[in-house]
């Protein structure tokens, strides 16, 4: 067992892991953070996604002792501490972004991550920027236009009935 | 003007905050006080004879609990089929038992031989390493027909062969229709296979198992669609546990697509084992442990004719399908193909005689059971592909042959020739919607187009009808159902007038608790947020048959319905003894009652704490308190209809695929959240172009899965799918739900297939190669290159 000591959301946390412990382990199961979702195990669904030390890392496909000392965000820490969403979060919730909400946290970070680095991207840098990270339920229409729409560029609006 | 709440409304989701910010409660999200870790050693070979299972070294492995083996399991049942077929000489389907863990054989790669319950999830997978197992492998039995040949090898030893049953549809029509084919004028004949799926919702699978010693309960978190159903199959048919004694809670669970309809051997597993080693047993899957053991999807091989006369009338419809059961049977297996393929198998079409023929098969293979539409996209496809045919040799436009044939507005309600009567629908009307919304009439121009870059456009129609909201419990009794399919609803009114709503039907993506809100909150004229929607554990509802098969608004929402016309009828009694006015006067309308032609009038708020703490009551007339449970059995399926278009450009150098729209035209009924059931759609059609162009499920001839994880199983990913034109204007309401809804959850995946194929077709004969009859899907560039290029 090592000790390690990662900056997560902002706090400060340490815990003893196994050279095995996967990131997503040590957030989910030693620091109770369950936001971050697991979906597979071949570092494809991006459920897992997180930021660490300002990079999007699917947080199945590192240990957690690679962690030591990082600086960690999950999807817990992209509301203000008052609770109000960010924007990429208000605009999933507007556009019906998500269904089931399992791959919602590895989207979310996703999407954030891509407007900090590109704060206009077209529709066509969204969709190959979503590579990995799948989601079974929305068809990825309604994502795709929330983190439009979360850029500030104009969207249709949602459906509504006379 | 748009409505901003109630029926009607968009309302934005209130269940999106949690999702959004990872503090939902998905079942591997929980985490119990002395909770051990379950580990499944599962068979590598698809068929083989135990000859040795040795746990002795490996139960001494540091903290291990227990290793169950079926030798534990003696006491307890299989896991139960819900659904028996009778197939066409009259006789029950073969049956074989499903073992919780592998007795003696193992029938399909992934089939539980033990399970290791040890302190952590690490120790327990080191331990199954540890045991000693010995299979001798059997030869296996992979391709359906190759299955029912003399003397083919057996699944399953004690059944008379590897056919499940043989069924007929109707059979008193057979020689009819092998009449009516044989004089026919032109028939169009087709051979296809709807692909195997795997559902993949992206939650795999999670069960816990919570034994209470103190009072002799057990406790299941698990991640279904349907937590009653889980209850009763589990405890009366497998661990004999009576209901008081067994809460099953499915909390927050993400996606289901049919894989968590069924009871899961594992279910029952972590179950029985809590009790053993008196501690709370979790069991997660892992992606790839749910490629071979979620039950798979679809998996027909199918024989279409369709005759027409000389006016191109259809006059009957042959099919003969093979269909896949795999291994076992999951709990709704034997009805896919038969009650739910072979009544939709008219479409929208006046077709007067049809047969349907299905032989079930065993094979070495996961069990296969519903999958988003179930037994409908598998008959949508072969209609929709054969009438697509039919077009193309007749020379005549496919939009026009199909309006020619359909149903017309006018003869609803409408007794097909499969048994079922389709209330209401206007095929006309939906298919013009989506002509309307492709520009169909600049079709040709937009072609010249394509052709001017070097690429092959396409443009493809499907037009399906779906059954949806099931039971109803008296038909589905008479078709096999073991189980009618009620659904319940409890309204509880607060004091001060908030309401709990508790439901049957389970939400796992579908945005219900949103949705049913709405509906409840718009019959009494009060807030949405006033209402609040539970659901997901059986201490709550008094029953429940879940969520699948469209059937929640329909069924779960009708029974909310008359629960709330109770509380409202029981209030209006409480409003008139408060107003001293006749009760026949009170009326009740956003959220006040009043009597009619007075000013008099009393909110619901006071009503409500009226009949909770009342001072001044009619007590000798009327009870106090503001409760009531209703169910619900409709008195016929609902059937949604639509029409779906694809556009496509095809490269001829290598056969790819571009998909360039996607529209959808619904007629849904009546629609209470629209914003949600765009979204259905939106991921119903995606889901349709991926069985269409990307999935497949592929076993090689050893019965090993080829497909077991994301990097061999393709699914879909942002950019393989386009943005979606979708509508559903076109409403025809249900007649016989006090709604008026029909369901819209499994329409994207039914309409879909067909569509994105007939498009690829399309683009390949105006590119003349008039050669190409069929391409199966998925419809990768490698198959169209060789269907261009093998003439």
């Amino acid at each position: 067992m090592t000790k390690i000591t990662m900056t997560v959301n902002g706090k400060s946390y340490s815990g003893e892991v196994e050279g095995r412990t996967l990131l997503v382990n040590f957030l989910r199961e030693t620091l109770s953070l369950t936001g971050t979702h697991v979906g597979c195990d071949t570092s494809q669904c991006g459920a897992c996604t997180v930021h660490v030390n300002g990079q999007n890392v699917k947080s199945c496909t590192m240990f957690a002792i690679e962690a030591d000392g990082a600086d960690v965000t999950t999807v817990e820490g992209i509301a203000a501490p008052d609770g109000t969403l960010s924007t990429v979060q208000q605009a999933f919730q507007d556009y019906h972004g998500l269904q089931c909400g399992f791959c919602t946290p590895g989207m979310i970070m996703t999407a954030t991550k891509l407007l900090e680095i590109n704060p206009k991207p077209t529709e066509h840098e969204v969709r190959e920027y979503l590579e990995g990270n799948i989601c079974r339920c929305t068809g990825y229409h309604n994502i795709v236009k929330a983190i439009m729409a979360a850029s500030g560029q104009e969207v249709t609006p949602v459906a509504a009935a006379e | 003007m748009p409505k901003d709440s109630g029926i009607g409304a968009s309302s934005k989701r209130r269940e999106d905050v949690r999702f959004l910010t990872g503090v939902g409660n998905y079942t591997d999200d929980i985490n119990m006080h002395g909770q051990t870790y379950a580990y499944f050693l599962r068979s590598e070979v698809a068929h083989g004879k135990i000859n040795n299972l040795d746990i002795a070294d490996a139960s001494a492995m540091p903290g291990v609990l227990k290793i169950f083996t079926a030798d534990d399991l003696t006491a307890a049942g299989g896991v139960p089929c819900g659904w028996q077929v009778t197939d066409r000489f009259g006789n029950p389907m073969q049956e074989p038992k499903h073992p919780i863990l592998a007795e003696g054989k193992v029938r399909h790669v992934g089939d539980p031989i033990a399970c290791v319950v040890a302190e952590t999830l690490e120790q327990a997978r080191d331990a199954a390493e540890a045991i000693e197992l010995d299979i001798e492998e059997l030869e296996a039995v992979i391709d359906m027909k190759a299955a029912l040949n003399d003397g083919a090898t057996k699944v399953h030893d004690d059944l008379d062969n590897n056919l499940c049953y043989d069924w007929g549809f109707v059979e008193e029509n057979r020689d009819a229709v092998d009449e009516a084919i044989k004089n026919a004028h032109h028939v169009t004949t087709l051979e296809l296979t709807n692909n195997r799926l795997v559902p993949n919702p992206m939650e795999p699978r999670v069960a816990i198992g919570d034994y209470s010693r103190g009072k002799d309960e057990y406790t299941l978190y698990t991640t279904s669609q349907n937590p009653h159903v889980i209850r009763l199959l589990m405890g009366a048919f497998v661990l004999s546990i009576p209901e008081h004694k067994l809460r099953v809670v499915a909390p927050d669970v993400g996606g289901g697509f049919g894989s968590k309809i069924y009871h899961y051997a594992e279910e029952a597993m972590v179950t029985f084992a809590s009790k053993v080693v008196n501690r709370p047993v979790k069991w997660t899957c892992s992606r790839s442990e749910a490629f071979v053991s979620d039950a798979h999807g679809r998996d027909h091989v199918t024989k279409i004719e369709l005759a027409m006369d000389e006016n191109h009338m259809f006059t009957a419809v042959r099919t003969e399908t093979y269909a896949n059961m795999g291994a076992y049977l999951s709990t709704f297996a034997p009805s896919i193909p038969t009650w739910l393929h072979g009544t939709l198998m008219a479409g929208n079409y006046k077709t007067p005689l049809v047969y349907v023929n299905v032989k079930a098969v065993f094979t070495n293979t996961v069990p296969v059971d519903a999958y988003r539409g179930a037994g409908r996209p598998e008959a949508t496809y072969q209609l929709e592909r054969v009438v697509d045919k039919a077009a193309r040799e007749l020379g005549v436009d496919p939009a026009e042959l199909r309006r020619k044939n359909f149903i017309k507005p006018e003869e609803f309600p409408y007794q097909t020739p499969v048994a079922v009567v389709y209330d209401t629908g206007n095929y006309h009307a939906t298919l013009d919607k989506g002509l309307e919304m492709v520009d169909y009439a600049n079709f040709d121009k937009r072609v010249a187009e394509s052709k001017a870059r070097g690429k092959l456009r396409g443009l493809g129609i499907a037009h399906f009808i779906e059954a949806c909201g099931i039971a109803p419990s008296n038909l589905v009794g008479q078709l096999g159902a073991r189980a009618g399919l009620y659904e319940s609803a409890t309204v509880r009114v607060n004091a001060t007038g908030g309401l709990v709503v508790m439901t049957g039907s389970h939400s796992h993506g579908q945005g219900h608790e949103t949705s049913f809100a709405q509906v409840v909150a718009d019959m009494i004229g009060i807030d949405e947020n006033m209402v609040e929607i539970v659901h997901g554990d059986t201490n709550n509802a008094p029953m429940g048959m879940g969520t699948y098969g469209s059937r929640s608004i329909a069924v779960g929402g009708s029974a909310m319905v008359r629960a709330t016309e109770k509380i409202i009828a029981k209030a209006k009694k409480v409003a008139s003894h408060l107003l001293e006015a006749s009760e026949g006067d009170i009326e009740l309308k956003d959220g006040a009652f009043s009597v009619a032609g007075t000013d008099k009038s009393i909110t619901w708020g006071e009503v409500c704490l009226a009949a909770y703490v009342p001072h001044n009551y009619p007590l000798e007339d009327l009870e106090p308190g503001l409760e009531e449970t209703a169910f619900y059995d409709p008195s016929n399926f609902t059937y949604p209809s639509g029409a779906y278009i694809c556009e496509v450009e095809v490269d001829e150098e290598t056969g790819k695929v571009d998909i360039l729209g996607f529209t959808a035209a619904d007629d849904f009924g009546n629609v209470i959240n629209p914003m949600i059931v765009e979204g259905q759609v939106h991921g119903g059609v995606a889901q349709g172009i991926g069985q269409a162009m990307l999935e497949n499920t592929v076993y090689d001839e050893n019965g090993q899965l080829l497909t077991g994880s994301y990097m061999d199983y393709a699914m879909p990913r942002a950019a393989d799918v386009p943005n979606f034109s979708v509508d559903h204007s076109c409403v025809t309401p249900c007649t016989h739900n006090p709604l008026g809804v029909k369901g819209c959850g499994e329409a994207g995946a039914i309409g879909s297939p067909p569509a994105v194929v007939n498009a690829v077709i399309d683009a390949l004969h105006r590119g003349g190669h008039t050669h190409v009859e069929h391409i199966d899907m998925p419809v990768s560039p490698a198959r169209v290159w060789a269907a261009i290029n093998n003439k």
